[in-house]
């Protein structure tokens, strides 16, 4: 789930509509995928752009975290794995900017929107990453929160993204996998491996539990969203399935899930569980959390920094290009 | 002039005994004999691998563009991978049960024997693909006689590499041409790199006592052997980079034989930091 608090126009009623936005209503009902090139609505277009833009956002601000612990990694086999998965992230980034292309913005737009402020990124990204155990946590949690929300999307109304997601799926299902088996050696291995598990899990399960957005059971905006089937279930559904697969998955870690509140509920058929604290999420969201100014930071410098190396391969280009043509004017 | 204290402590002697007896030194590690050559010349293969792959994922997340985030963490797992099957083979030709992982996180700088060159900072990164170019054009002609080794074990191990390096010095040369042949900035920058790595190359075409023994058993090639293709190499690509390859012929030398910069001495404080703070554990 990278993209939150994505907004959008509020819903119209069929009898609202223009014949060309029923026609497209209708399209997308019957299953049909849309492409970049058919008619759209503007605020189909608007939505998807700024939830695709968020979304690959949040990939590449999500190299960071990880990658503050590569030169660190405590095995080479470690160190590849890790190296793999992070590159894996940067990858997601490059097909979810196309898949914005496609829809009329450039990525240096979206980058420019990001660097200034006006996109965000998931808020799970300005959490510190502070041991290595963090690096099982993030890729069990945090991949596997954003799996539950990504494997629904793969069947998205906009055929460009739908196919992105049905590639990142494949390896995010793979990065939660590794996750857990660094989690499986710390939690099986000495006190001191075991006590970071548990710490990464204390830290990091209601930031997780935040990636999902604060309910939008009543959201006119959610509403819009799912009848254009940019967003496939609400938040709640999403939250609720994610705890029920993790904390078993806990359990067999011989690690606590830190709330207290967390039961069994028969009548349900899943967990209740405690809302993350929502204050909270506002003041990341508002840039308040601990690490926004140093992602946002960091992300603004490598893109300062590499102006001049850019501005280099394109000079190079031009002149590539100006030495072959009066050969072809010949 | 003031004299410096005397110091006499009458049972100096005493004490060195009672201290001895409460440490515990594990002892280093020899070589199996006849093995010694082999051994530390596989240790600058893996050591040079290692350490310039550790530099190289320093940029993970922080590069000019997506691309080249991609790309680096490519050529970086290619060093890691390499690191493995060098220092795995160092472990085996060593004969005293150290992994590739033991070598890697639990030795000192001192016993580090790769080239100086990798160690130096990243810089910008005009200076990060200047290093690299420089190394690669080194590393393809290293592998490429490495492949026609006497031990096989080398050999394979030099053949897969190889196909690797290839890619390297490919993208190496085509971005120093391409920045060098950039802006003014940019033929600024690489230019700058250039003249600050320069000093830096000579020692990758010294020779020892180890490298000729190695030399002589037809394992590794004498390191003399490899400089005149590196040098046609890299003369046609700094030449269609516009760039002026530096007048000095002296180069800064040492890493071969466990001399460092200050610089190594922070990349293992960093890279070692897990298995020294939680010896002993599986991760």
């Amino acid at each position: 789930m990278y993209a939150q608090l994505v907004s959008t126009e509020g819903m119209k009623k069929p009898e609202d509509m223009t014949p060309e936005e029923r026609a497209f209503q209708e399209r997308i009902d019957r299953g049909e995928k849309i492409e970049p090139k058919e008619w759209m609505p503007e605020g189909y277009r608007k939505t998807l752009i700024r939830q695709i833009g968020q979304h690959a956002h949040s990939e590449i601000v999500g190299q960071l975290p990880e990658g503050n612990w590569i030169t660190r990694a405590p095995t080479l086999e470690r160190k590849a794995i890790l190296l793999a998965k992070v590159q894996d992230e940067a990858g997601h980034g490059l097909y979810l900017y196309c898949a914005a292309e496609t829809l009329g913005v450039s990525r240096d737009e979206l980058m420019e929107r990001l660097h200034s402020g006006k996109m965000k990124y998931s808020s799970i990204f300005n959490y510190p990453t502070l041991t290595w155990a963090d690096m099982g946590a993030v890729g069990w949690l945090v991949d596997g929160a954003a799996i539950m929300n990504q494997v629904p999307l793969q069947r998205t109304s906009f055929g460009p993204y739908s196919r992105a997601m049905i590639r990142i799926c494949k390896e995010e299902s793979f990065h939660q996998r590794q996750g857990y088996a660094v989690m499986m050696k710390m939690a099986a291995g000495t006190p001191a491996q075991k006590a970071m598990a548990q710490d990464a899990l204390n830290r990091l399960w209601y930031p997780s539990l935040m990636m999902f957005g604060p309910s939008d059971k009543d959201s006119v905006h959610s509403a819009q969203s799912m009848a254009w089937k940019i967003k496939m279930n609400t938040n709640d559904e999403l939250r609720q399935k994610f705890v029920d697969q993790t904390v078993p998955q806990a359990r067999y870690l011989g690690l606590t899930v830190p709330d207290p509140e967390l039961k069994w509920n028969e009548e349900k058929g899943g967990y209740d569980f405690s809302e993350p604290d929502w204050s909270e999420f506002f003041d990341v969201i508002a840039g308040n959390g601990p690490c926004n100014k140093d992602r946002l930071g960091a992300r603004v410098k490598a893109w300062d920094d590499g102006a001049w190396f850019r501005e280099g391969l394109v000079a190079h280009a031009e002149k590539a290009a100006a030495r072959r043509a009066p050969i072809a004017a010949e | 002039m003031p004299s410096l204290p005397d110091m006499t402590t009458p049972d100096v002697a005493e004490l060195a005994r009672s201290a001895a007896a409460h440490t515990h030194h594990t002892e280093i590690p020899k070589p199996d004999a006849g093995q010694e050559a082999f051994f530390e010349v596989l240790l600058r293969l893996g050591d040079a691998t290692l350490i310039l792959g550790h530099r190289v994922s320093e940029w993970c997340g922080h590069s000019p563009a997506l691309e080249e985030d991609i790309a680096l963490a490519n050529v970086s797992l290619d060093l890691i991978g390499q690191t493995q099957m060098w220092l795995g083979l160092a472990g085996e030709v060593e004969g005293k049960g150290r992994s590739a992982d033991d070598l890697a996180y639990l030795r000192d700088a001192w016993d580090f024997r790769n080239l100086l060159i990798v160690e130096r900072p990243n810089g910008d990164f005009g200076h990060t693909l200047m290093r690299q170019f420089l190394f690669d054009a080194f590393h393809f002609e290293l592998l490429k006689a490495l492949q026609g080794s006497s031990d096989p074990r080398v050999a394979e191990i030099a053949a897969k590499a190889s196909k690797e390096v290839a890619y390297h010095l490919e993208r190496s040369s085509d971005l120093v041409i391409r920045l060098g042949d950039g802006t003014d900035e940019s033929r600024r920058r690489m230019q700058d790199a250039l003249d600050a790595l320069w000093a830096y190359t000579g020692e990758m075409f010294v020779a020892d006592d180890k490298d000729r023994e190695v030399a002589a058993a037809g394992i590794a090639p004498n390191p003399e052997s490899l400089r005149a293709a590196w040098e046609a190499t890299v003369r046609d690509v700094l030449g269609e980079a516009t760039l002026t390859i530096p007048e000095s012929t002296f180069s800064h030398k040492g890493g071969k034989n466990g001399v460092h910069t200050e610089h190594l001495g922070f990349i293992l404080a960093e890279m070692q930091f897990l298995q020294r703070a939680y010896p002993g554990c599986n991760w």
